[in-house]
């Protein structure tokens, strides 16, 4: 599904992703942990083709397709999702129309016509109840003057609307609370199938709990560091990172 | 990159697309100025002597005053008022007795701005229809619907079939809430307007379709000069629409309207603007200067007043649409969108003043500056003395679409009770790359982001606007910031 090989990244003239490399195949989640400022969110940044991030060398493949070739609304099109650590708050603009008018893009770059009104609101009751969303925020403004937990909801509920084929999720656990961790786990789990993947970022052990990741990576520097099973969260909440950067060091 | 470009180019040969002119057989005016001009104008509408008098008043005022040139935000060269054609009109029969008498053209031209002036047959509650009254060159060519208004009481009619037809409300309201020796622009309309239109709305009456007003500038050298009078007796509701659309020349245009709105006691009319002139090209070359009064006055209690404008055109917009709040617990409303792009400058905003008890006002502005052009709101709120708990709110948010345009706010207050109570907040943000980045993420391009984005901080506006209109105000800006974004 996704194939990255030796990626180089980086922002103003400074090198954050230095010769990334990972397998993704179809129906696998694959958890990437590491300390604050090793260059997660620029992955997943650079993933989605946002324009302010420099790739300087390596190769990304996504179902076949060159992903680095690719604008980032084509790269969405083609199936790919990013939660947003920080999700965009859009004034004026309501959830509902927000979603309406992606699905009617996605469906027009695959030569479908727009969704019928009622199917479309069928669709949105369902994946309401997945992630249970309240009704009321999805008929207001996108993310707008949302608790950050919701926003956070929002992205999933977002990702269950449209779909995707590959699934970034930025630290969706973070600002969740206990209630919340386990909802939005379980809209995961739900949307698990054998031909949709997932890469969740997170730092902590608690959410591959209920997200059971079939590979947990270390990203350090900008490179993978270390990779493991799910058991290598555990070693990490244990243990930190120390003993890692150490091993990078002596390496 | 590659669709970057496609985008563009799209841009360019999408920019205006009212721009052609129709090969409609009109008469014109020598070009220039004098009192011959305005005799020949009155003489051409066979007015009573009345209206050449009072025309003839305002060309002599207006000849002793000075063009608004020092306090307004707008650079343009001077006008050369004896260069420009004061009369065009198309070349028909006095009397048109049904469309097959029009011009095939105009009506083609019609057809072209996608209205129809064929009177559909009205449906069963499908539609809901407007009537429209269209103006080209400064003359009312068609007006539609007169007949199942007539029912009602409600007049709706050319100005000039006003003049004649209905001499004593012409005499007793025009000029009554915009003088002629109000300004520069409205003295030159009051000596020259050819045409317009004219509403009056009996008491009690609730106008059952929205109606509207057409506007077309079509000949080469012609300034555009109309006059709008909507009265609304007593207990009667309106909602008024105004459109405009010119052909793209190189050449600068005058247009210079006066829209005046009586509104009597627990009256309410509902003015809605979406003005597209030919804005100019992407260099600044051509466009129309818009230079237009337009003044409502709630003359009696509970009467209410609301101004709903979308500015998308024009490539130089002087315009402030006002309420003089004169009745107890009147409400005066401004909602406001102005998109400027490429080299256009507006200098737009409103004035509410406060004269009876209890009476507010609300002032929403959004103006979008993009491109190399200038965007200002000009507000003034005025609370006399006696204008016991008066109350405003103002609200002036200004979104940068690029580095090189400019946003600028000059909100004047002026209390004289001490019992007002205004409040005023205003915002000035960039389009955010965070937020197109978002739209892109979920698979929506940058145009359509635009779109999204804008349409988003413009809708407490939008939502003013009747249906029909608000979906074309949505189109209208898309296309007017197409490729603006940087
Ligand atoms: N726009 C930018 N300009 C300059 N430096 C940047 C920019 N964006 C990211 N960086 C730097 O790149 C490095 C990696 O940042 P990134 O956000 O990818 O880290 P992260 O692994 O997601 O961290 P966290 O766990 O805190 O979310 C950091 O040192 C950060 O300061
Ligand atoms: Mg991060």
């Amino acid at each position: 599904m996704l194939t990255i090989k030796n990626l180089r990244a980086g922002i103003e003239g400074k090198e954050i992703i230095k010769g990334f490399n990972l397998e993704v195949k179809a129906g696998e989640v694959h958890a990437i942990m590491g300390p604050n400022g090793s260059g997660k969110s620029t992955l997943s940044n650079v993933l989605a083709g946002r324009e302010d991030y420099i790739v300087s060398g390596g190769e990304v493949s996504f179902n076949g397709k060159n992903l680095l070739d690719m604008s980032p609304e084509v790269r969405a099109r083609e199936g790919l999702f990013l939660a947003f650590q920080y999700p965009i708050e859009i004034p004026g603009v309501s959830n509902i129309n927000f979603l309406k008018t992606a699905i009617n893009e996605i469906r027009a770059y695959k030569g479908i016509g727009p969704m019928e009104a009622k199917d479309f609101l069928k669709l949105i009751k369902e994946k309401q109840a997945l992630v249970e969303l309240q009704g009321s925020l999805a008929g207001r403004s996108v993310n707008e003057g949302f608790s950050g937990g919701e926003k956070k909801r929002n992205e999933i509920f977002q990702m269950a609307v449209l779909e995707p084929t590959l699934a970034i999720l930025d630290e969706t656990d973070s600002g969740l609370d206990i209630d919340a961790l386990r909802i939005v786990a379980n809209g995961v789990n739900k949307l698990r199938s054998e031909n949709r993947s997932f890469i969740v970022i997170t730092h902590y052990q608690r959410l591959l709990d209920y997200i059971v990741p079939d590979f947990v990576h270390v990203l350090y520097d900008g490179v993978i560091v270390k990779s493991g099973g799910k058991e290598l969260a555990l070693e990490l909440e244990e243990k930190g990172y120390d003993w890692i950067k150490k091993e990078v060091v002596e390496a | 990159m590659a669709e970057q470009n496609d985008i563009l180019e799209e841009h360019i040969s999408s920019e205006y697309k009212y721009g052609f002119s129709s090969d409609i057989e009109t008469e014109t005016a020598p070009p220039g100025l004098s009192e011959d001009i305005v005799r020949f104008i009155s003489a051409k509408k066979n007015e009573p002597k009345w209206m050449l008098d009072y025309r003839l008043k305002a060309y002599r005022h207006w000849q002793t005053m000075e063009e608004p040139r020092h306090w307004p935000l707008l650079k343009y060269p001077e006008i050369n008022f004896q260069n420009i054609i004061y009369y065009a009109a198309p070349k028909q029969k006095p009397e048109l007795k049904d469309l097959s008498e029009v011009d095939p053209e105009l009506l083609a031209t019609f057809e072209k701005l996608g209205i129809s002036l064929e009177e559909q047959k009205r449906l069963t509650g499908v539609q809901s229809n407007i009537a429209i009254d269209a103006v080209i060159d400064s003359v009312s060519v068609k007006t539609t619907f007169k007949e199942v208004l007539a029912e009602k009481g409600i007049i709706f009619c050319s100005f000039s079939e006003a003049v004649q037809e209905h001499p004593e409300l012409i005499k007793k309201y025009m000029g009554s809430v915009v003088p002629y020796t109000d300004n520069f622009y409205a003295a030159l309309n009051a000596a020259v307007f050819s045409d317009g239109s004219f509403c009056y709305i009996p008491k009690g009456v609730r106008c059952p379709m929205e109606l509207s007003t057409y506007f077309r500038i079509n000949t080469s050298g012609t300034g555009q000069f109309e006059r709008t009078l909507i009265v609304a007796d007593e207990g009667s509701y309106v909602s008024y629409l105004e459109g405009c659309t010119a052909p793209m020349r190189d050449e600068n245009q005058l247009h210079a309207a006066v829209v005046e709105i009586v509104s009597h006691k627990n009256a309410e009319v509902k003015y809605s603007t979406v003005q597209n002139w030919y804005p100019g090209d992407k260099n600044g070359k051509g466009g129309i200067y818009n230079f237009v009064t337009k003044r409502g006055i709630c003359l009696e209690e509970n009467s209410k007043i609301s101004w709903t404008q979308v500015e998308t055109g024009s490539s130089i917009t002087w315009k402030y649409p006002s309420v003089i709040l004169k009745g107890d617990n009147s409400v005066g409303e401004f909602y406001s969108v102005a998109v400027t792009n490429n080299y256009q400058q507006a200098d737009t905003g409103t004035k509410m003043t406060h004269i009876g008890k209890n009476t507010r006002s609300t002032i929403i502005s959004k103006g979008i500056s993009a491109g190399h052009s200038n965007n200002s709101y000009r507000g003034l709120v005025r609370i006399n003395k006696g204008a016991k708990n008066a109350r405003n709110f103002s609200q002036c948010d200004s979104l940068l679409m690029s580095d090189k345009c400019g946003a600028h706010t000059f909100p004047y207050i002026e209390i004289k009770d001490k019992t007002a109570i205004v409040e005023h907040e205003a915002t000035t943000s960039k389009i955010g790359e965070d937020q197109i980045f978002y739209c892109k993420q979920r698979g929506i391009d940058t145009e359509k982001a635009i779109g999204l984005i804008v349409n988003g901080y413009c809708k407490e506006v939008f939502n003013q606007l009747p249906m029909e209109f608000a979906v074309e105000a949505q189109k209208l800006l898309a296309v007017s910031l197409e490729g603006s974004v940087g």
